[in-house]
């Protein structure tokens, strides 16, 4: 099995999918689990036998730092004191059981949650040292530099083109509209696809195209930080491998983060994984944090062995 | 089931014996006639008024045809028609638009894209709910007392108010209910996740209302005004309130200000007013009125249904 930037193509998922599912680029494989350790150069500290303690970066590498976030549903506690820190240009997982609090975690790092009346955080996330939720910061301009992607592909009934540009035009965007189209549809993969029907309507494309295309719209706005939230959760499986050969490709030159139900997604795309389980008041807290070779080779907490091979979630 | 499985030869005889109907199903059978019943019942009164209406009123077609419509009202039946209560009609269906469409949309608008949402909007949501189907007269009395009593000196000083501005602001009035619990109803179509994948690249509110919300809520709003048109324009009850039906309109070159303070008359009022009059000429008047009201509202909302199929979005 080859490893190392190693391009999926359709055909090699369908005449071998047991190899294909097993592949990832920088070696961590399901197979490996129980046998091989891994020495991470930016890891500084792993983590101390305590479970949650978290893992911690150089300052110039993290991106969010999460310090004791607590986010509310009115008086519901969704997520409860997660403190933990995004590295830069690497893609870091969430994983976790269903309604333990990762898409609402996802959420409060670009301040989605402000759309839904009776959100609230206490703690803080800061963003490149800076207080996401501190007065005076504009949710519009933390977006602009946070995309999102979402659950269900979301395309704008419009056209392929205009669902590029929506972006860019409301922020302003002075440059030429038909490079960024093309650029940004270029780095989601889907340029030769749509090419020659910019023009269609994007809700036209198939599911893993309109995920594609709404990738590319979230790049089209030069952002700093990619949240994907489940984003190939609707998608068959060659579409979500694209889609993770993507995320490989797209983590040059961005921070993802992404919330996944599904460990082998995690295992083979991401570079850290965060387990993230619900306590007694359903709220969800962070059980460990970890490089993801780590995390599912040799998890320090007894729940995440426990998740990972399958016995509960 | 358990039958079957037990005999170990099952053989096609076995099985079509035990899975042939032989069921009688009385209470189900009755329930089913009645469904029937209340079926033709609507039915037969509706097509009983529809045949009444037109042997009494298609002969006033037959022997003046476009004459009728055209004709101004008048006290000899053979000569009154309805086309000054179709001018009317039309004025006020126009100020309707101008005055209740951005009032109602605005409102709703609001309500469903900005206002949080507390007990409050709530409150206000079910209430106007609850207005929609209050009786039109009570509206009638609202205008009475607003816009013919005390805006008389804007809605009419030379008609004591019983102009075609209050009419056309009460009808305004009437519609508003139905105006913002269809266009509530067309925002609420456009699935969150679209609102979400604005805001996720960075828009702020006005512009994901204004470039994707409203427009994909479009087609909705249309019909829902559309239908709303054909409300107003059949309503008669609020307009006898407000003065609309005693009045002859006068369209002679007058300038805008002066028609909509001037006096006037609707296709309704115009059936209501020959409803009333003795001899039976004018009663096969009102029933050719009647027909061209249900041919009117029928063509609106013909075209309403064929708007929404054409721009229906399926999510």
């Amino acid at each position: 099995m080859p490893e190392g930037g190693r391009q999926l193509t359709v055909k090699d998922q369908t005449t071998a999918p047991v190899e294909a599912e097993q592949a990832t680029d920088e070696g961590p494989t399901i197979r490996l689990m129980a046998t091989e350790t891994y020495d991470e150069a930016e890891q500084i500290a792993p983590a101390a036998a305590g479970g949650a303690e978290p893992i911690v970066f150089a300052d110039s590498e993290v991106v969010f730092e999460l310090d004791e976030l607590s986010c509310y549903y009115d008086a519901f506690r969704a997520v409860r004191e997660i403190s933990l820190q995004v590295p830069r240009n690497k893609v870091t997982a969430l994983i976790g059981p269903s309604g333990c609090g990762k898409s609402t975690l996802l959420r409060s790092f670009n301040r989605m949650n402000d759309l839904i009346d009776g959100a609230r955080i206490t703690g803080a996330i800061r963003y490149h040292g800076v207080d996401l939720y501190a007065d005076g910061v504009d949710p519009v301009e933390v977006r602009r530099r946070i995309g999102m992607v979402f659950q269900k592909p979301n395309p704008f009934p419009k056209s392929i083109y205009d669902n590029v540009a929506f972006g860019p035009r409301v922020a302003g965007y002075k440059g030429s509209m038909d490079e960024l189209v093309e650029r940004s549809l270029r780095r989601a993969a889907i340029w030769d696809e749509v090419k020659d029907k910019l023009k269609e309507p994007g809700t036209a494309l198939s599911g893993g195209q309109q995920q594609r295309l709404c990738i590319a719209r979230a790049i089209a706005i030069e952002p700093d930080v990619i949240l994907m939230d489940e984003p190939c959760s609707a998608l068959d499986p060659i579409a979500t491998l694209k889609i993770e050969e993507l995320m490989r490709e797209l983590k040059e030159n961005y921070t993802i983060v992404i919330v996944t139900h599904n460990m082998q997604q995690a295992a083979r795309a991401s570079d850290y994984t965060a387990f993230l389980t619900m306590g007694e008041d359903r709220a969800g807290y962070l059980v460990e944090m970890a490089s993801t070779q780590q995390l599912f080779t040799s998890p320090e907490n007894r729940l995440t062995e426990d998740y990972i091979t399958g016995r509960f979630g | 089931m358990a039958d079957l499985a037990a005999s170990s030869a099952v053989s096609a005889e076995i099985v079509r014996e035990r899975i042939s109907g032989r069921r009688t199903d009385v209470g189900g059978r009755i329930f089913e006639a009645f469904l029937l019943f209340a079926l033709l019942a609507s039915l037969g009164i509706l097509i009983t008024l529809l045949v009444d209406v037109l042997t009494r009123g298609i002969g006033v077609f037959i022997d003046r045809g476009l004459d009728f419509v055209t004709s101004p009202l008048s006290s000899e039946a053979s000569e009154a028609g309805i086309g000054q209560g179709l001018i009317g009609s039309l004025i006020l269906m126009l100020l309707v638009a101008a005055t209740a469409f951005p009032i109602g949309i605005g409102a709703s608008v609001y309500l469903e894209e900005y206002a949080r949402d507390t007990r409050f909007t709530r409150f206000i949501t079910a209430n106007i709910r609850n207005l929609a189907g209050v009786p039109s007269i009570v509206y009638g009395l609202l205008g009475l007392a607003v816009f013919v009593v005390a805006l008389r000196e804007i809605t009419g000083p030379d008609t004591q108010g019983r102009s075609i501005l209050s009419g056309g602001l009460t009808l305004a009035i009437v519609v508003l209910p139905i105006v913002i619990i269809t266009t509530s109803e067309a925002l609420r179509a456009v699935p969150s996740g679209i609102r979400e994948a604005a805001y996720g690249v960075g828009a702020t509110r006005w512009q994901t209302v204004r470039s994707h919300v409203i427009p994909y809520a479009a087609p909705g709003i249309l019909t829902g005004t559309i239908l709303s048109m054909a409300r107003a324009f059949g309503e008669t009850a609020p307009l006898i309130m407000v003065g609309g039906a005693v009045s002859f309109l006068a369209t002679s070159d007058r300038g805008v200000i002066e028609t909509l303070q001037g006096k006037y008359t609707t296709l309704p009022t115009s059936i209501y007013q020959w409803v009333q009059e003795p001899q039976r000429d004018f009663i096969e008047l009102s029933a050719a009125g009647i027909i061209a009201l249900l041919v009117t509202i029928l063509l609106v909302n013909g075209l309403a249904i064929i708007l929404r199929n054409r721009y229906a979005r399926r999510w």
